[in-house]
């Protein structure tokens, strides 16, 4: 067989299934139970650290202002 | 050391431009040569005044902003060029007139569109993108840019394309690939910008000081990935010659029309969609001050609209020597893709459940509110119009330029003014914005505008594509193309004002947005500034 209906084979039969299979466990992995409180989590990320990196909690705030002005 | 590593980089570069630029075979390939001359001398220079002077302590803490300040800055002003040259073609296709004589050759229709396409998705959406995705990505992950000043170099790489692109379409440089129109050494440079872009973007997310990546960063990372393997397949082409700016395409045929609407969908799909759903993902939440409504949904909503977009291609084809299967694959799996999308707009509204006040007070967010709005809308008018038969009708007519515009102009552009809003008194340390109701004013005008383009050009599409099938009892066609084109001349002047509207509010921005950086006040960080009782 060319190289063509091989690719077209597989394409449509064991590459479409493991595909489908990754979606679908995609979809049971996003609503394991006990990942509402992760979630949670995860979705405040854009509420913290807005200021500065977290490293530099003790001591950053100065120099991020000398970088604002700069 | 590095800098005379620079210098001496530079100077060859400087002087390959020279060289090329004195056996360049075309005007084109002449003006970038000399362009890219004059940049690496000017910077040979700026280098220069720079070497073995003492240097400033690095700032090594803190986010890099100055990057995305200058991010926003381009993305206003590429975005008011990109609409000035639109509303301006608008008026050419209405008053033929406009293509004036002794500007043939540069500034008739056929040049400017292309510089119109590029310049508001590439130059203003790429803008948007590159600086709000180094914003946003420096925010979740609680961590500074990876690769220092890899990330001035992806800017101004970046800006560098833009120029050599738009010099080069208005003097003739062209692959005639749609939205893919740069030639091969344009499309080399931008490869290179995309890989050290990647690797900024990827060097934060690693170094993150979060546990989790949040799904901003999954859409942004999606767009630069998808981006780099489109760019590099649909421009697979061999120059002419080393000092001209023509070259072939590797691909033939319908291979060649598959690959660029391949490409072509998912420029839409990756670039103005999941690009942009990462800027959704942050800054609603941020403007709503309450998290996205659903993260789980959030998820199902990346993974199916990643492995959806990508085969949607080939409804632009359909109905052409395409084989029947893979224009029904399209159209299949476009119109599968209208559920992910609906799942995206109901997370992104749903954002506001219980704050839907702030739609009253905060010009902001009803901004983002009808960008979320304009995506809705066209991600089920999409998958309508790649049906076969509705696509018999409305294929090769204004309908799709109309649908094309209410993504671009409601959903991506509004989207990006809301991050704008957003973003500016943030990073000029204001303590507000200029002006809300300039920002009210921007939103209607924007509004009443997109709501005049669209629905001129579904009148005009509409009316033109039946206009093309009718045929008498004797079975001939009744109307020429010309009758189309003189109907169609009502509904041109409509969607042209409609542009006036749209870049009058972008004007308004871009004014306020100044007023904000120049007159704003300073935002109090110490209670030392705070008034005495």
């Amino acid at each position: 067989m060319e190289t063509y209906s091989i690719l077209r084979q597989f394409a449509d039969s064991w590459m479409m299934l493991f595909l489908l299979l990754f979606f679908l466990g995609v979809v049971v992995w996003a609503f394991r139970p006990g990942s509402r409180a992760k979630h949670r989590d995860i979705a405040n990320i854009p509420f913290r650290h807005e200021d500065k990196p977290a490293d530099t909690d003790s001591h950053g705030d100065g120099d991020r202002s000398k970088e604002t002005r700069k | 050391m590095w800098d005379y590593l620079k210098l001496a980089l530079l100077a060859v570069i400087a002087l390959l431009a020279a060289i090329a630029a004195n056996y360049a075979r075309d005007l084109a390939y002449l003006v970038n040569a000399l362009t890219i001359m004059l940049v690496a001398g000017g910077l040979f220079l700026w280098v220069l005044r720079r070497t073995d002077e003492p240097k400033p302590a690095a700032v090594e803490t803190g986010y890099m902003d100055g990057v995305v300040r200058y991010g926003v800055i381009a993305t206003a002003l590429w975005g008011v060029v990109g609409f000035l040259v639109g509303t301006f073609i608008a008026f050419q296709l209405a008053f033929p007139q406009l293509n004036f004589e002794w500007a043939q050759g540069y500034m008739n229709f056929g040049r400017l569109r292309p510089l119109h396409t590029s310049a508001v998705i590439f130059a203003f959406g790429g803008n948007a993108l590159i600086a709000t995705s180094f914003y946003v990505v420096q925010r979740t992950s609680a961590a500074r840019l990876w690769g220092g000043n890899l990330a001035w170099f992806v800017f101004w790489g970046y800006q560098l394309v833009i120029v050599l692109a738009a010099t080069g379409y208005l003097l003739g440089a062209t692959q005639s690939k749609e939205y893919a129109e740069p030639e091969w050494y344009v499309d080399w440079w931008l490869t290179i910008v995309w890989v050290v872009y990647l690797a900024v973007f990827l060097g934060t997310i690693i170094k993150r000081k979060e546990p989790h990546i949040y799904v901003a960063n999954w859409f942004y990372l999606s767009f630069i990935v998808t981006i780099a393997m489109l760019h590099v397949f649909n421009n697979l082409s061999i120059p002419v010659s080393l000092f001209g700016s023509k070259s072939v395409q590797v691909f033939s045929g319908v291979q060649d029309a598959m690959t660029q609407w391949w490409y072509g969908h998912n420029a839409v799909g990756f670039f103005l969609t999941a690009g942009f759903l990462g800027m959704m993902y942050y800054f609603v939440p941020k403007q709503a001050e309450r998290p996205v409504y659903s993260y789980k949904l959030s998820i199902v909503h990346f993974w199916a609209l990643i492995f959806l977009y990508i085969w949607a291609g080939p409804h632009h084809l359909h109905y052409t020597a395409l084989p029947d299967w893979a224009s029904t694959l399209g159209m299949v799996f476009s119109v599968v893709l209208w559920m992910p999308s609906w799942g995206g707009m109901i997370n992104g509204l749903m954002t506001l459940s219980g704050a839907w006040d702030k739609l009253r007070t905060d010009p902001i967010i009803r901004m983002m509110v009808v960008s979320v709005g304009f995506y809705g809308m066209s991600t089920f008018e999409g998958p309508m119009m790649s049906i076969k038969a509705v696509n018999s009708l409305s294929h090769y007519t204004d309908w799709t330029i109309g649908h094309v515009h209410s993504g671009a102009l409601g959903w991506n552009g509004m989207i990006t003014f809301g991050a704008l809003y957003f973003l500016v008194p943030r990073l000029w340390n204001r303590e507000r914005l200029y002006s809300l109701s300039l920002v009210s004013w921007h939103f209607w005008l924007a509004t009443i505008g997109i709501v005049l383009y669209a629905a001129s050009m579904w009148v005009t599409g509409i009316m033109e594509g039946l206009m093309w099938r009718e045929v008498d009892s004797q079975g001939f066609l009744v109307n020429a193309f010309a009758d189309t084109v003189s109907a169609k001349f009502p509904m041109y002047v409509v969607r042209a004002l409609g542009g006036v509207l749209y870049i009058a509010g972008a004007l308004i921005m871009c004014y306020n947005l100044w007023m904000t950086v120049v007159r704003g006040q300073a935002k109090a960080s110490a209670p030392a500034a705070a008034p005495a009782e």
